[in-house]
C-alpha cells in the first residue's frame, strides 16, 4: 500500500479516501503502517466501509428518500451537526458569572460579519431583562432642552446602517505577559464585527440643542446593574457615534444591548455602553470606574494613561489556529482578520518562518472603515516546523508591532491595549498551537 | 412687499421639502422631528447620580468610618474580605506605592486618583447583588471606611459633600493623558517598520504553554472547533454521535414525529388537506377498542375509501414505535398544532 498523494484544497479527508477509523489521523495511519500494521488496517478499513459507506455514492442516503420537515415558520437554528460552535468562558477567569465573559469562536467562523448569537459578551453587572416599551433614554446636561426618548422615537429618527467591529480593551489581555491560552477563541475572542443600524448621535445631541460653546465631554450610562458609565468625547460623539437598535438586521441581542447602546466606532469595546439609558453633555471628563481602576493603561514608570480609547491595528490568522492540527502535507489556505480603530485595514503581510520574510496577502472586499477585513493567503505545507503569522498596516501607515516592539513600549503590567502579532507553531507532526516569539 | 410676494412661496416651498424628505441633518428640535419630550428636573434627579471629580453630583449626606465599619461588614465583607484584601475580587486596600514597583498591586487605595468615583461606583454599582440600595449617608460611611483601609483617612474621619472631594488620594498625580490614543488620528507611542525579508536573524520561542496545561484547564479543545473545516478531525466529531442519540432528551411531541415521519404533508389537526383532520380521526374513532390496531394497519399498508377516494399510500418509513406513539397522539383528541 503506497502512500496516497497530498490532494490539494482538501483539508478534512473523506471516508473513502482509505482512512482507517474515526479519528485516527491519516498520518498516524502511516504510522500505523510503517510499524508493520498493514494487517490490522486494511482490516480496519474494511470494516470501517460497511459501517460509514451505506449513505455514499453509490448508495443514496435516507434523506434523499424520504421527505423532509416542513417549513419552519419558528426562529431558524443552525443544524444540529454545527451545535459546539459557542461562545465560551476562559476558565477561571472571572470569580462571577455576571461580572464576566464570553468569547467569539473566531476560529469557526468566515468572511467579517459575527452571528449575532456568537458575539463576545462582556457584562459588569449581569445581563437586564429589559422591556423595551419602559426602557427611556435621557439627555441632558449642557443642553437647551434636556429630553426623554421612548424606543420608538428613537427608532423614527433619521437612521443609518454601518459594518464596524467591537473589540474589547482588554482583548488578549491574557497574552500581555506570557502565552495562557490555547485557541483563538480565548486569545483574539472578545472582538465582533456586525451591521449596526441606529441614530447618528450627533443627530440627537442637535435635538436637544448641545451646548457647541461648552460641550467637551459626554457620559453615557447603562441601565444594567452596574450603569457602567463611560466618557466619551465629543469630537467622536459628533463624527460617527450611534445610538444603535439593529444588529445584522434585527434588534440587538440582550447581551448586547437591548433595546438601544452606544457605538463608538473604533474604541476600545466597554465605550459601547449597552442597554444605554443616559447621555449627560458635559465640559469635564467623569473619571468614571471603568477608566480609572479599568481600561487604563499602567505604563512602566508606575504612570497611568487615562482615556485611551482607541484601538489600534490588529491582526490575527484564524486557521490553521492553536488547536487544530495538519493532517498532511499539501495545500492550505491561511486566513484571518485584521481592523483598526483609526480607519481601513491597507495592507496585511503573512510570515510561515517567524518573521523572518513576509507576503502580501491577499484582502476580501469590502475593505471598511474600523470594520474587520478578512485576508488569506496560499501555503503549501512542506511539512516542516513553521511559525505563522500576520501583520497589518492601516491606512494611516501604523505596522502592527511584535511582542517585543509591543513591551518595549508598554511594559508588561498593563492589560489593555495588547495589539502585538500571534504567532501559531505548527509541529512537524501538523499540531498547531499557541507562542510567542522574539 | 412685490418682493416679500415674490419671496413667500418659494421659502414655504422649501420647508415643505425638508419636511417631506428630510434632506438635512441640521433639523433643530424646534423646527425638527418632533420626537421624545422634556424631560422634567424631578426625572432627570432620579436618574442624574454621577459624581465628578470636583464633587458635581455628591448628594447632601454624610457618614463616618465607624459607621461604614458595621455595613461594610454587613454587606461588603463576603465578597472583599474584611480588611478589603480579597484579591479575587476587586481589591479594596494596600498596595499603595506598589505601582512603579515590579509587582503592582491595584487597589482603591494604590491606584484611584479620586475619592469622588468610589462614592460614585459605589452608590451606582454596589453591594453587587443589590445596587442602588444604599442611602447617600451610607454610601459617604462605607467609602470612609475604605479610604481607612489604606491609610488614606484617619480612622475618625468622617466625609460629605465638602469633605470627600478634598481627600488626596496617593495615586492622585498618577494619571496622565497620551493624546496619540485618543483620537483616530492620534499618533501611535509604538513605531513597527513593515520589513519584508531577512529581517530577524533569527526566530526564538519564548514561550509556550506547558504539557498538559491546556487539557487540565481546557478540558478537549478539539471539541470547540468545526469537524468540517478544521484539520484536526478526520471525520464527524464524536459528539456529534452522541448528541443525535441523546435518549435523556424529552420525548417528541406527537406532532413533531408526525412531522418527522412525514405525515404533515397530507395531514393536520384541524383541517383536511390531502387526508383527514387528526381531529376528525379522533372523533370518528372514539370508544372504539380496536383502533389502535386498526389505525396502524392502515397506515402501514395505506388505503382508501374512509374518508374519501384518494389513497393514502403505505408507510413503511415510519418506526414502530413513531407509529405506535402518532396515533395514539392522533386518537388522545389532543391533537393540537403547536
Amino acid at each position: 500500500m503506497s502512500e496516497p498523494k497530498p490532494r490539494y484544497g482538501r483539508i478534512v479527508l473523506a471516508p473513502e479516501d482509505f482512512l482507517p477509523t474515526r479519528g485516527l489521523s491519516r498520518r498516524a495511519f502511516f504510522d500505523l503502517l510503517a510499524a508493520g500494521g498493514a494487517a490490522a488496517v486494511s482490516a480496519a478499513v474494511a470494516g470501517r466501509a460497511q459501517a460509514d459507506d451505506a449513505n455514499l455514492p453509490p448508495h443514496v442516503p435516507p434523506w434523499s428518500k424520504r421527505l423532509g420537515a416542513p417549513v419552519n415558520a419558528a426562529y431558524g437554528q443552525p443544524s444540529p451537526y454545527e451545535r459546539n460552535i459557542i461562545r465560551r468562558e476562559d476558565p477561571g477567569l472571572t470569580p462571577t458569572r455576571e461580572a464576566s465573559v464570553v468569547f467569539t469562536p473566531l476560529q469557526n467562523l468566515f468572511g467579517i460579519i459575527t452571528p449575532s448569537g456568537l458575539h463576545f459578551e462582556r457584562d459588569h453587572g449581569g445581563r437586564p431583562d429589559i422591556n423595551p416599551y419602559e426602557h427611556r433614554l435621557m439627555i441632558h446636561g449642557l443642553v437647551r432642552q434636556p429630553k426623554i426618548y421612548t424606543v420608538e422615537d428613537i427608532l423614527r429618527f433619521p437612521s443609518v446602517s454601518r459594518i464596524h467591529f467591537i473589540e474589547c480593551g482588554a482583548n488578549s489581555a491574557m497574552e500581555v505577559r506570557n502565552v495562557s491560552v490555547p485557541t483563538v477563541q480565548y486569545t483574539h475572542g472578545m472582538l465582533g464585527c456586525s451591521e449596526f443600524t441606529g441614530v447618528l448621535l450627533s443627530t440627537l445631541l442637535d435635538d436637544v440643542g448641545y451646548d457647541k460653546k461648552r460641550a467637551r465631554f459626554i457620559l453615557a450610562e447603562g441601565a444594567d446593574a452596574a450603569s457602567l458609565t463611560r466618557t466619551i468625547p465629543i469630537e467622536a460623539a459628533l463624527d460617527d457615534a450611534m445610538v444603535v437598535y439593529g444588529q445584522n438586521g434585527e434588534m440587538l441581542r440582550p447581551e448586547n444591548g437591548y433595546p438601544l447602546r452606544l457605538l463608538v466606532p473604533g474604541f476600545q469595546g466597554i465605550s459601547n455602553v449597552k442597554w444605554l439609558r443616559r447621555l449627560k453633555v458635559g465640559d469635564q471628563p467623569f473619571n468614571t470606574r471603568e477608566e480609572t481602576l479599568h481600561y487604563s493603561d499602567l505604563m512602566p514608570d508606575g504612570k497611568t494613561r487615562q482615556y485611551t480609547w482607541i484601538q489600534e491595528a490588529k491582526s490575527v490568522i484564524t486557521s490553521p489556529s492553536g488547536g487544530q492540527q495538519l493532517l498532511d502535507r499539501g495545500y492550505y489556505q491561511i486566513t484571518g482578520l485584521a481592523w483598526s480603530g483609526r480607519g481601513k485595514i491597507r495592507r496585511v503581510d503573512v510570515s510561515t518562518d517567524g518573521g523572518r520574510n513576509w507576503h502580501p496577502a491577499r484582502l476580501q472586499d469590502p475593505i471598511l472603515s474600523k470594520a474587520l477585513t478578512r485576508f488569506r493567503f496560499d501555503w503549501h505545507w512542506d511539512g516542516s516546523p513553521a511559525l505563522l503569522q500576520s501583520r497589518c498596516i492601516d491606512e494611516t501607515g501604523y505596522v502592527q508591532p511584535t511582542v517585543t516592539q509591543w513591551r518595549a513600549v508598554r511594559g508588561t503590567r498593563s492589560i489593555y491595549h495588547y495589539n502585538a502579532i500571534q504567532t501559531w507553531k505548527v509541529d512537524p507532526d501538523g499540531k498547531v498551537s499557541n507562542v510567542q516569539v522574539a | 412687499m412685490s418682493k416679500w410676494l415674490e419671496f413667500m412661496p418659494r421659502a414655504l416651498l422649501a420647508t415643505q421639502i425638508v419636511l417631506v424628505f428630510g434632506f438635512t441633518p441640521q433639523v433643530t428640535a424646534a423646527t425638527g422631528y418632533g420626537l421624545g419630550r422634556p424631560a422634567t428636573p424631578a426625572e432627570i434627579a432620579g436618574w442624574d447620580i454621577d459624581v465628578r471629580p470636583d464633587g458635581q453630583g455628591l448628594p447632601p449626606g454624610r457618614g463616618s468610618v465607624a459607621e461604614g465599619e458595621k455595613i461594610y461588614g454587613e454587606k461588603c465583607a463576603s465578597c472583599h474580605g474584611d480588611f478589603g484584601d480579597n484579591p479575587q475580587y476587586a481589591q479594596l486596600a494596600g498596595g499603595v506605592g506598589s505601582l512603579a514597583g515590579s509587582s503592582p498591586v491595584w487597589t482603591v487605595g494604590s491606584a484611584l486618583n479620586n475619592a469622588t468615583t468610589l462614592f460614585d461606583y459605589i452608590n451606582r454599582a454596589m453591594p453587587f447583588p443589590n445596587p442602588k440600595s444604599l442611602t447617600p449617608d451610607e454610601v459617604y460611611a462605607l467609602s470612609a471606611y475604605i479610604l481607612n483601609l489604606s491609610n488614606i483617612v484617619p480612622a475618625d474621619a468622617v466625609l460629605d459633600q465638602k469633605t470627600l472631594p478634598q481627600v488626596k488620594m496617593p495615586n492622585r498625580d498618577g494619571f496622565i493623558l497620551f493624546p496619540g490614543l485618543m483620537t483616530a488620528h492620534g499618533k501611535s507611542d509604538i513605531h513597527a517598520v513593515a520589513c519584508m525579508h531577512d529581517c530577524v536573524k533569527q526566530v526564538k520561542v519564548i514561550s509556550e504553554l506547558p504539557a498538559g496545561f491546556t487539557e487540565k484547564f481546557f478540558g478537549d479543545i478539539s471539541q470547540e472547533f468545526r469537524g468540517l473545516n478544521t484539520m484536526n478531525q478526520t471525520g464527524e466529531p464524536q459528539w456529534v454521535r452522541v448528541a443525535l442519540n441523546d435518549s435523556s432528551a424529552a420525548p417528541p411531541s406527537g406532532y413533531a414525529l408526525a412531522q418527522k415521519n412525514g405525515c404533515t404533508a397530507c395531514h393536520a389537526t384541524d383541517h383536511k388537506i390531502v387526508g383527514p383532520a387528526y381531529r376528525d380521526v379522533a372523533a370518528k374513532y372514539q370508544g372504539d377498542a380496536q383502533a389502535l390496531e386498526k389505525l396502524k394497519a392502515k397506515v402501514r399498508k395505506g388505503g382508501a375509501g374512509v374518508w374519501g377516494e384518494v389513497p393514502m399510500p403505505p408507510q413503511t418509513q415510519v418506526s414502530d414505535g413513531d407509529l405506535d406513539a402518532i396515533l395514539k397522539w392522533v386518537l388522545s383528541g389532543g391533537a393540537t398544532t403547536p
